[in-house]
């Protein structure tokens, strides 16, 4: 196991006042196996990034461990440490050139003059800008840093690659590029990397696993699919994508399955962890992407029927948004190839379906 | 916080420095120093001033306040502070503000004239007004033919202190008037504004923080001047600085001299640590992001030319006083044989060459002192973490609070006996200039350590630095522009410092300015004005030197480094 967080918490400001305590980490266990990408995911001040510093050393856990390749390394300091970040503002020094940039730990570690050339242009044939070797910073564009930053980290082959927001002072089309760039590199050395960002976009492309947090702790540690697709609770859910709440009760617990009545209509499902209770409160998470709409000419008992309130037209794909009766929540939904399926206006009645495989149960006790 | 949670915080944070001995070691020498140079001859002036035959005792005090003469250079010295204050600061506004908001030719030059006061000794104002102004002045009696004109006293002292410390106010307001963003002058505009309406409801008030810093900044280094009095206010306006000076040379009245020094210090602390800690605060900060250019729409042509003449007019005076200073040197005795000679030079080398290379030992060997120990400060103050971090900042910037001629005083009351036995040697006026001049490079370090992201630092403790390597490679070449710009202006200082200086020279170690001094009081004006010219031109020359050695090794990145 290359890192282990064990019962890690973190509390600012319990040294002065006490009424400005801060939990920013609470109760975090994670282990990342080794050569896996984790991404921290969250919205601002969940404590993806304190986690972050805290394996690096740069914080101290208020309590708990930190192991790396198999050493507690609470007590050991981040210079020390077999880590190495990229930072959010690349922390590029600017007094050095890039090959001085890059070369700085081997330099640190002293390595001899020509054989941190030789490393340096090796890692800059790799990461294809060898074109950079004698620029000065001041000369580079941001992506360019950036490649300097990730450059100067990777070289020292440390244990663990961590990366704190890294695309994000960078321009959209830019950040997609560099995405892909830096899980590239990722790959081809094979660095345990953790990596923290509030772009969930970039979790799901780049991640083996994705960390999702909220107010320090952790919701749902999975592989993006099933972050996306089977989200343990409506945080998570909500978090990533759009997504529609049906709220309902289990009206019938069959052998695999499970029937579930909205008030409008019933549905049967699999019951896919099995633990669900006759007359059990739940909520059926679905995606605006799976649901299909129909035009409504007679009631459906297997459908929900509503009247579509608003639409945005984007070209390649429509979007409705549905106002059903005895729901508090709209319906949202994406209809993709709109020539194909239909279009439909304001004040139209529509029903809408989904495949019970596209849909997810939670039990009303996995609100949160 | 109560006692206990600072108990448990500090212990903390001993525990956590004592980690790093060098640190600790720092730390501590650090504040020795500036409890032995700093803190206790300031001690020293107070305890003399309040014991009486080794008891406590307001007896000199009293003696002091109830003196009437003594009454009235406090007095004369707190109206001339608050007068060259108010009306610098207002002339300061005017040419920054014409500098930064119009499009008025030669402003690179305009500017570079405002500087010359703030790099020559403090009080050629002074004896420039004399040859232009006294007895046998050039304008009174050459030009007017007026022989008995009185430039001594209140007017005379005035001008000068005006004329001295104007600058001070037109680089702090310049840099305040470059910080509003145009385009919030722009938006005014747009809105409907006419250019007096934009002026008085959007420019001024935004100003007006950095308006009220400069006066107390003028205040504070006007009351605390002590070369132009001494040439200027005369008999009939005492002073207190020069006051205290007089006690002490010329009475040998130790206690009276530091009771002067006292109520001296009194208001100049009060006024400085408004100022720093109260004023500052309050200024707005209103370019974030891309700056944006000035659109020189705020002023009209009309008010614009106006300006350009008072500007003018300003500078011409300026020029005017150097030029007289110039004359002076190579005339043969001003105001009656103004013809050109090298005869004051030839005195210069022969009798007082020996007060040049005095100053310059003591002033290269003081200002690198300064400049490093400063940056350490800034960095230990900034980026570290320790019990006492607060103190040891507020101890060091105490020296730009202090006036000259209290630290004077100070230093020949604690330095004259064991332990620290050091009257009349070099190491006297070193260690006085060192702890004199370590704000300087203090405050420079700072701004830039603020500038600075700590993610660099971090960026290379995450590679494998330790805390003294990355200071070494990383926090120090960072620091090393400010180092210079520090250094250039501690230099400065330290060739033309007199306040504190006169007190502490002996025949061993003497400089320039108290020789410059010496030579006005006795009537050698010609001299004085050589020894000014070799003192002007010697920081010329250390600054052009300085300018490039800093283009030279560090030009790339000096040069985006550099506009701080």
């Amino acid at each position: 196991m290359s890192v282990k967080l064990v019962n890690i918490s973190k509390i600012f400001g319990d040294q002065g006042n006490a009424q400005k305590k801060v939990v920013a980490v609470k109760d975090v266990n994670l282990e990342i196996k080794d050569g896996e990408m984790v991404t921290l995911l969250g919205p601002s001040g969940c404590g993806k990034t304190t986690t972050l510093r805290i394996v690096s050393g740069f914080e101290t856990p208020t309590t708990g461990e930190v192991w790396i390749s198999g050493k507690m390394v609470n007590n050991i300091p981040p210079n020390k440490r077999d880590t190495s970040m990229v930072f959010q503002s690349y922390a590029i020094f600017p007094h050095l050139s890039v090959a001085q940039n890059i070369g700085f730990g081997l330099e640190l570690k002293g390595w001899e003059k020509n054989k941190i050339e030789k490393e340096v242009r090796k890692i800059m044939e790799i990461m294809e800008f060898p074109e950079l070797y004698n620029r000065r910073p001041e000369q580079l564009s941001g992506g360019q840093q950036q490649r300097v930053a990730l450059a100067r980290a990777v070289i020292n082959k440390p244990s663990v690659l961590l990366f704190d927001e890294p695309l994000s002072n960078l321009d959209a089309k830019l950040r997609v590029q560099m995405r892909m760039e830096i899980r590239r590199i990722q790959k081809t050395f094979g660095i345990t990397s953790i990596y923290v960002t509030h772009d969930q976009e970039e979790a799901l492309t780049i991640s083996d696993r994705i960390v999702v947090m909220n107010e320090g702790k952790i919701m749902q540690a999975a592989t993006p699919i099933e972050i996306y697709s089977y989200p343990e609770n409506m945080f998570v859910a909500d978090f990533i994508g759009r997504v529609n709440f049906i709220p309902g009760k289990i009206i019938e617990k069959r052998e695999k399955t499970l029937l579930i009545d909205f008030g409008i209509c019933q549905k049967e499902f699999k019951n896919r962890s099995g633990e669900f209770e006759k007359n059990e409160s739940v909520i059926i998470v679905v995606r605006p992407e799976s649901l299909k709409m129909s035009s409504s000419k007679k009631k459906d008992p297997h459908c929900i029927q509503g009247k579509i309130s608003k639409l945005v037209y984007l070209g390649p794909t429509i979007e409705y948004e549905i106002e059903v009766e005895g729901l508090s929540r709209k319906i949202f939904a994406v209809i993709y190839n709109p020539i194909e399926d239909g279009f439909f206006k304001i004040g139209d009645l529509v029903n809408i379906d989904f495949k019970s495989i596209a849909a997810h149960i939670l039990s009303q006790k996995d609100k949160k | 916080m109560n006692y206990k949670k600072w108990f448990k915080k500090s212990s903390q944070e001993i525990a956590f420095i004592a980690k790093d001995p060098i640190l600790l070691l720092a730390v501590l020498l650090i504040f020795g120093s500036l409890i032995i140079f700093i803190l206790y001859p300031l001690c020293k002036v107070i305890t003399v001033s309040v014991f009486s035959k080794g008891q406590f005792s307001f007896i000199v005090l009293k003696d002091v306040i109830s003196n009437w003469y003594f009454r009235q250079g406090f007095y004369n010295s707190i109206i001339m502070g608050t007068l060259t204050s108010i009306i610098g600061a207002g002339i300061g506004f005017l040419f920054a503000f014409t500098l930064a908001r119009t499009d008025i030719p030669f402003k690179k030059i305009f500017h570079l004239v405002a500087i010359i006061p703030i790099i020559s000794p403090p009080f050629i104002g002074a004896m420039a007004i004399i040859m232009l102004f006294g007895n046998n002045g050039l304008i009174t009696s050459g030009l007017l033919g007026i022989n008995n004109f009185k430039i001594y006293g209140f007017r005379g002292l005035l001008f000068a202190q005006v004329i001295t410390f104007f600058p001070v106010a037109y680089i702090t307001l310049r840099g305040v008037l470059e910080s509003i963003s145009p385009t919030l002058e722009d938006a005014a505009f747009d809105l409907g504004g006419s250019r007096w309406k934009v002026f008085k409801k959007v420019t001024l008030p935004l100003a007006i923080p950095g308006i009220a810093s400069a006066i107390l900044i003028l205040f504070v280094e006007t009351l605390a001047d002590f070369g132009n009095p001494l040439i200027l206010a005369g008999s009939k306006f005492p002073i207190l600085s020069v006051q205290a000076y007089l006690q002490i040379t010329g009475m040998y009245d130790l206690p009276s001299g530091a009771a002067l020094a006292l109520i001296l210090l009194v208001p100049s602390i009060s006024v400085y640590f408004l100022q720093k800690y109260w004023v500052s605060r309050k200024k707005y900060i209103t370019i974030t992001g891309k700056p944006t250019a000035s659109s020189h729409k705020v002023v009209s042509p009309a008010a614009k030319w106006i300006l350009f003449a008072f500007c003018s007019f300003l500078a011409f005076i300026i020029l005017l006083i150097y030029f007289t200073i110039l004359w002076g040197a190579f005339a043969k005795v001003w105001g009656f044989d103004n013809s050109l000679t090298l005869d004051n030079f030839k005195y210069v080398f022969s009798v007082g060459f020996k007060a040049v290379t005095d100053t310059l030992i003591i002033a290269v060997t003081s200002t690198p002192v300064a400049g490093i120990l400063g940056m350490i400060i800034a960095f230990l103050v900034v980026r570290k973490k320790f019990p006492g971090r607060r103190e040891m900042e507020f101890t060091s910037m105490l020296s730009f609070a202090v006036p000259g001629t209290v630290i004077g005083i100070g230093y020949i009351l604690a330095f004259n006996n064991p332990p620290f036995a050091l009257t009349g040697t070099f190491l006297i006026l070193m260690l006085n200039f060192v702890f004199r001049y370590i704000p300087v490079g203090i405050q420079s370090g700072v701004a830039i350590l603020r500038q600075v992201d700590p993610s660099i630092e971090e960026a290379a403790v995450d590679l494998g630095a330790d805390s003294q390597c990355t200071f070494k490679k990383v926090t120090l070449p960072l620091m090393v522009p400010a180092f210079f710009s520090g250094l250039i202006y501690s230099f400065v200082r330290a060739m033309t410092a007199i306040s504190a200086a006169i007190f502490l020279v002996s025949a061993n170690w003497n400089l320039m300015t108290v020789q410059i001094m010496s030579q006005v009081e006795s009537g050698r004006l010609g001299a004085a004005s050589a020894f000014s010219v070799i003192l002007v031109g010697i920081i010329l020359l250390a600054i052009l030197i300085i300018r490039l050695i800093l283009n030279l090794f560090y030009g790339n990145f000096g040069g985006t480094m550099l506009k701080i």
